[in-house]
């Protein structure tokens, strides 16, 4: 590890609420009828990829969109259930673009810029227009207006919804808008078509190259400009509570092309998902937050208490979250509830069969208000809960414990999102950018369709102008089949060793053995260390003696996940290196050597206010930092309090 | 890679392995006549024409409930049915027109029956190769086909039958409605065959009666419920209706020989054939 | 628990598939079905045998990647519920499962059980959406959207695209997704705009590739939602007035 100069963000200067408005003015404009002469790559049809490919398409550009998905309706951001975040105050509640930022700043734990964060609550307003024009049946009030709800500890009601399924709709609309483009010819789809590496030429972005997953073929795709919306990293962890095919493949070899790779470490972990079963588990099912308002989280006081929850009386009982934090009691912030449910089952007193879990009960609220109004607020939740693990929680008190979410860190990109490769662009959760050390609940749909939307729409054209009358790479070029050489090489080597272990199994070592326990809600100095060994010898074995039984280059599923879990083994590394310098506590990043005396996080302004941004150098473990300073002008810099 | 393969016509730059089976037709026919090329338009036409014959197997039941007056008040619906419009229009000119509507209808709905049961099997070229499960589809739903062309089959021989006595030979007196009905039905194959197609009938009205609702978009929530009671009624009332004349014929409840009055009341050519079998 | 499972495998979409039986020992209750096959993967790809290829992607019955007949049944015994959320308890011991892809000529199989489902993106293509390009949306409270209509809409719009309406239907028809989509966006005042021009190039759209529907009601019974048959009536109605409407509206341009 070795470390270099300070990055610059391109943060227009000038008061916070002007900067956005006279950037926009001061980039230049790509012509009309120019922009039919550009192609641009788009990787990626969750929110983020698929708002900006019809974006781009509608204003005239010639866009190719990747998925290795069948459809874009499939992308991970279909699964978000809570709610999308803006600043409307609808509810005159004393919201303001103004609030939304100063929230997200603090939220974040003073980790990201000012000046995307103001952005990004500038254009929240506009979001909700767009989708509501798309058709995006958000939940309406009897009067017909839009209707909202407070999410996530907010203080003001700015959580716009569509039932349990805001993501879905929201995907829908952008797959609805991207859809209209692919008819019309602007966009051309590539589904089912893995993006394996990015293509870098005289110190620029110039194309990526695919692997067709039903076929095999690996071919070339050129350019003007990338843009990579590839999603986050959690299942980094094996368990997580995102999609199974969500990766970081796109994001990884970006990286190894030169990208920088920005806060890793910043994992975001939910306090309320459905404990693993068993072994064979294979990913964690999210509970949604609302539950905490009406149900009480204990655990029994006596370690290893084998009663059944109606057996323990009142006295055996230890609600601790109420008892440590008298005036949030149930409700504290995801971080603090999660990291308390960890200490509770680390200490023994886990419940459920394999003792990994707390109880989340609501017989209080049902004999307060009648189990009548607990089946209108969380009848659709009760039901999934019973649908998985065969309780009823009208009867016994829920288990639930915290699962890997989301992840703040991805790529570097600047103001405009371009990454330190020009003309690579990155947007939605595989940047890094807005959300600094932890991100607020309903803020990561906002993001991707800003980025989407009303952000990137803009920024590429001013790079893009100023390439007027460039062709793209062609795609016979030597840097595009000299990468073309190494996946067949790499898919080559994968399916020659037909070793000892299956994908899977050294995933799950790597993923829960490891990450899960020494990089997951609680980290220290001894146990990165060791999981950066662990690490290294998991891929010793992963390279050495892996079994991809399946030979054939058609559609092979264990190929692809070898070829992703590959790239995860690397990624770990750099998030514990990450972690292990990063020698604070900040949201999402736990440093168990630095809390207060209560068992708060416990920032290091003065050293640590920076963006850590990794280099790749040729060899993983050896990434060189670099630093963007952050500067807080607007909010100012305090601890977090939740007593 | 697979280059971007065109999906529909050109319409779509998507990749995927499926093709249409179906093109659709090179020319759109004006409206309405357009709605027929397609399948949901199909659809549509069998709901109507389903209706028109509904109608008319209604109507065609309850007339025959005359039966049980006697041969007299019988024959006198049958020749009333010949002089609707009354003297607006030309003998039997009404029962010409309602008889070309109902063999188009039939035509029309037979032709859109065939039409879409090629198109639903070449829709699964391989069928399943384990034994399916169904949970909402019931026999009645299954086998539409079958009923109705158990129904067809059962249409033409009635037809033979009564209106041309193809099968009675001596037995047919031309106009006496009353003597043919009897003769026919008091013969036990006969009956059993009358038995068996009302049956089919009732079963394909047990579905159709409920479907057409739906082909038609006559969908609300105040009456959805009411949908299928009004199916199974109108298929029950047809099937007790129905099949009570060749059971009250076999048993000899209705019979030939209980005739005491004259089959038509008034003068006429009929009054006197018929008047001199009875001799 | 012990099961035997019994699969349809086959190499690739023209080459013949056949059904091949495994002897899974060692299932838990706790297991989804989808687990229950991870394990037996695992399995095969020690024994040095190609695993199954089955889609996945959310597990928690959302993206509609999943889907395959098991038992004869879409997504399995279990109503409303997509393969992924089925668990091993709906099963017993010494159960015999048989698991075969959606089959329909718009579904062609890709590898044993997973098939190609991009004749639904075809449909949506064609006019599943609301043309409201990046920016030109007016305030999102400037339409009033009565809460019945909203809600009406949302029922419909809750479809994932699976797939297991065309596989149940005897016809191999698509009219339940299809109309669920056309229901969201007809219903609401948005969509009205496009409503009939987008009612006739999704139907004829959908009638390229699939069946006729004949009103079994087996699509309903299969979907994951439970997407109700009342939106395919309301499809048949306004294909049917769109018909008369687009003749009108194109005849208003001289
Ligand atoms: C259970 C759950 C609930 C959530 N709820 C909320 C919520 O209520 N509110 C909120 O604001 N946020 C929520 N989030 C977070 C939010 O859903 C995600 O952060 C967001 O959807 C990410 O969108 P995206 O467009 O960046 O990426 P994704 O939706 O993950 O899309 C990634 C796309 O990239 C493609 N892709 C990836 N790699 C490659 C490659 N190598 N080649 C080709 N294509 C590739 C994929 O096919 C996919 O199309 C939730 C997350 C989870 C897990
Ligand atoms: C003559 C031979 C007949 C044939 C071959 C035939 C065939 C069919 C078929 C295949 C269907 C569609 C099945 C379905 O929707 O599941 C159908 C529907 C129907 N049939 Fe028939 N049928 C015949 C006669 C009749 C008669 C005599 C009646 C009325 C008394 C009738 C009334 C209906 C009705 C009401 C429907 C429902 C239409 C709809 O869903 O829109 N059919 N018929
Ligand atoms: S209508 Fe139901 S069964 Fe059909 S694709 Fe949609 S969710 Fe699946
Ligand atoms: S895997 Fe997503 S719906 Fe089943």
């Amino acid at each position: 590890m070795s470390e270099t100069g300070f990055l610059d963000g391109k943060v227009p200067t000038g008061p916070i609420h002007e900067r956005w408005t006279s950037h926009k003015f001061n980039m230049k404009l790509v012509n009309p009828a120019n922009k039919r002469r550009y192609e641009i790559i788009v990787v990626g049809t969750g929110l983020a990829g698929a708002a900006a490919a019809a974006s781009l398409g509608e204003l005239g550009y010639n866009v190719k969109v990747f998925t290795f998905h069948d459809s874009p309706r499939r992308a991970h951001s279909i699964a978000a259930q809570g709610g999308i975040n803006a600043a409307k105050n609808y509810k005159n509640d004393g919201d303001s673009v103004y609030r939304l930022f100063y929230d997200t700043v603090k939220g974040g734990d003073f980790r990201a810029r000012e000046g995307n964060v103001h952005r990004l609550a500038e254009v929240s307003v506009d979001i909700i227009d767009q989708c509501a024009g798309q058709g995006v049946p958000f939940a309406r009030e009897y009067s017909g207006l839009l209707d909202n709800r407070s999410f996530g500890g907010a203080q003001v009601s700015r959580t716009f919804y569509a039932r349990g399924q805001t993501g879905q709709q929201l995907l829908l609309g952008a797959y609805q808008a991207l859809a209209r483009q692919i008819r019309a010819g602007s966009c051309t789809l590539y589904n089912r078509t893995e993006m394996l590496d990015l293509v870098v030429k005289d110190g620029a972005a110039r194309g990526i190259v695919v692997r067709d997953l039903l076929t095999g073929e690996v071919s070339s795709h050129s350019a003007h400009a990338v843009v990579v919306a590839s999603g986050g990293y959690s299942n980094v962890f094996y368990l997580s509570t995102n999609a199974l095919g969500s990766n970081t493949t796109a994001t990884w070899r970006a990286h190894k092309r030169g990208a920088l790779f920005a806060n890793p470490c910043y994992t975001q972990i939910h306090p309320t998902c459905i404990p693993a079963s068993d072994d064979f588990q294979s990913k964690l099912t999210l509970m949604s937050e609302s539950l905490r308002n009406d149900g009480r989280i204990w655990v029994p006081k006596k370690p290893d208490d084998t009663r059944s929850p109606d057996q323990i009386p009142e006295a055996d009982r230890d609600y601790y979250l109420e008892r440590r934090y008298p005036a949030f009691g149930n409700l504290v912030p995801r971080d603090v509830a999660s990291r308390n449910a960890k200490t509770q089952v680390d200490e023994g007193r886990g419940v459920g069969p394999i003792k990994n879990g707390v109880y989340l009960d609501f017989s209080d609220a049902i004999n307060r208000v009648g189990p009548k109004v607990i089946k209108e607020r969380y009848d659709n939740l009760f039901e999934m809960y019973e649908r998985i693990t065969d309780e009823d929680p009208y009867k016994v008190p829920m288990r639930i414990y915290p699962a890997v979410h989301y992840t703040m860190g991805g790529l570097w990109v600047d103001y405009n999102l371009m990454s330190n490769i020009p003309g690579l662009y990155v947007i939605g959760e595989a940047n890094f950018s807005d959300h600094g050390a932890n991100r607020l609940g309903a803020s990561a749909l906002m993001q991707g369709l800003a980025d989407g939307y009303f952000v990137l729409p803009y920024t590429i054209g001013d790079y893009l102008a100023g390439m007027l009358g460039e062709k793209p790479l062609d795609p016979a070029d030597p840097a595009f089949k000299q990468s073309e050489a190494e996946i067949a090489d790499q898919v080559n080597r994968l399916l020659a060793m037909r070793g000892k272990h299956t994908v899977d199994q050294l995933y799950r070592k790597m993923g829960v053995d490891v990450m899960w326990t020494k990089c997951g809600m609680g980290r220290n100095a001894t146990g990165l260390t060791e999981a950066i060994s662990d690490i290294r010898a998991i891929r010793e074995e992963f390279w050495s003696d892996l079994n991809i039984a399946d030979q054939s280059q058609t559609m092979n599923q264990s190929l692809e996940k070898a070829m992703r879990v590959a790239d995860f083994m690397d990624l770990a590394e750099l998030m514990c290196t990450d972690a292990l310098h990063r020698e604070e506590s900040c949201g999402g990043h736990f440093r168990e050597e630095y809390q207060t005396p209560d068992g708060e996080a416990l920032r290091n302004d003065d050293q640590f206010a920076y963006v850590g941004a990794w280099e790749w150098t040729g060899e993983s473990g050896q990434q060189k930092l670099h630093k963007e300073e952050l500067a807080f002008e607007n909010v100012k810099l305090a601890q977090r309090s939740y007593k | 890679m697979a280059t971007t393969t065109p999906a529909r016509g050109s319409q779509s730059s998507a990749r995927g392995l499926v093709r249409p089976t179906f093109s659709q037709p090179r020319r759109r026919l004006p409206y309405p006549f357009g709605l027929y090329q397609t399948a949901v338009g199909k659809k549509w036409v069998m709901g109507v024409t389903g209706i028109m014959m509904m109608g008319f197997v209604l109507v065609h039941m309850i007339g025959n409930l005359h039966m049980y007056e006697g041969p007299a008040k019988y024959n006198e619906y049958a020749e009333a049915l010949r002089t609707v419009g009354g003297a607006l229009m030309p003998r039997e000119g009404v029962l010409w027109a309602l008889r070309l509507g109902l063999l188009g209808a039939a035509a029309l709905h037979i032709h859109s029956a065939a039409t879409l049961t090629i198109i639903n099997r070449r829709s699964r070229p391989l069928a399943y190769q384990s034994p399916r499960d169904y949970s909402a589809a019931n026999f009645a739903s299954r086998t539409m086909r079958a009923t109705g062309i158990i129904v067809l089959l059962f249409v033409i021989f009635h037809l033979l039958d009564l209106t041309w006595g193809v099968f009675l030979g001596e037995d047919y007196i031309t106009g006496d409605v009353y003597n043919n009905v009897t003769r026919s039905l008091s013969s036990l194959p006969i009956a059993l065959l009358y038995l068996l197609a009302n049956i089919a009938l009732a079963v394909h009205l047990f579905h159709g009666a409920w479907s057409m609702f739906q082909s038609l978009g006559w969908n609300s929530p105040q009456f959805n419920q009411a949908r299928r009671v009004f199916a199974a009624a109108f298929a029950g009332l047809i099937l007790v209706g129905n099949l009570s004349f060749p059971i009250l014929n076999l048993t000899g409840v209705v019979s030939q020989d209980s005739r005491t009055t004259p089959c038509v009341a008034e003068g006429g050519e009929e009054t006197r054939i018929c008047l001199g079998v009875n001799e | 628990m012990r099961i035997t499972l019994k699969v349809w495998r086959q190499d690739g979409p023209t080459a013949p598939g056949s059904f091949e039986t495994y002897d899974v020992p060692g299932v838990s209750p706790d297991m989804s079905f989808l687990e229950m096959l991870d394990v037996v993967n695992d399995r095969l790809t020690l024994d040095g045998k190609r695993p199954i290829v089955f889609e996945h992607d959310c597990r928690e019955g959302i993206c509609g990647s999943c889907g395959m007949m098991i038992n004869g049944v879409p997504h399995g015994p279990e109503r409303g519920t997509a393969t992924c959320q089925l668990h091993m308890r709906k099963f017993h011991d010494g159960d015999q499962i048989v698991v075969e892809p959606w089959r329909s000529a718009a579904f062609p199989v890709i590898r044993d059980v997973a098939v190609d489902r991009s004749a639904f993106d075809r449909i949506i293509e064609a006019g599943g959406y609301i043309s409201t390009p990046t920016g030109a949306a007016p305030d999102a409270n400037l339409t009033l959207i009565p809460k019945p209509v909203a809600d009406a809409a949302m029922d419909a719009a809750a479809c994932i695209g699976c797939g297991a309406c065309v596989a149940a239907c005897p016809n191999s028809a698509a009219q339940l997704f299809t109309s669920a989509k056309l229901a969201h966006l007809n219903l609401l005042p948005q969509g009205q705009a496009e409503r009939w021009a987008r009612t006739e190039a999704m139907v004829e759209t959908m009638e390229e590739f699939f069946g006729s529907c004949t009103n079994h009601g087996e699509c309903r019974e299969a979907c994951p939602k439970e997407i109700s048959l009342d939106f395919i009536a309301m499809m048949n109605r306004d294909y049917v007035k769109s018909k008369r409407k687009n003749r009108k509206l194109l005849s208003q341009i001289r």
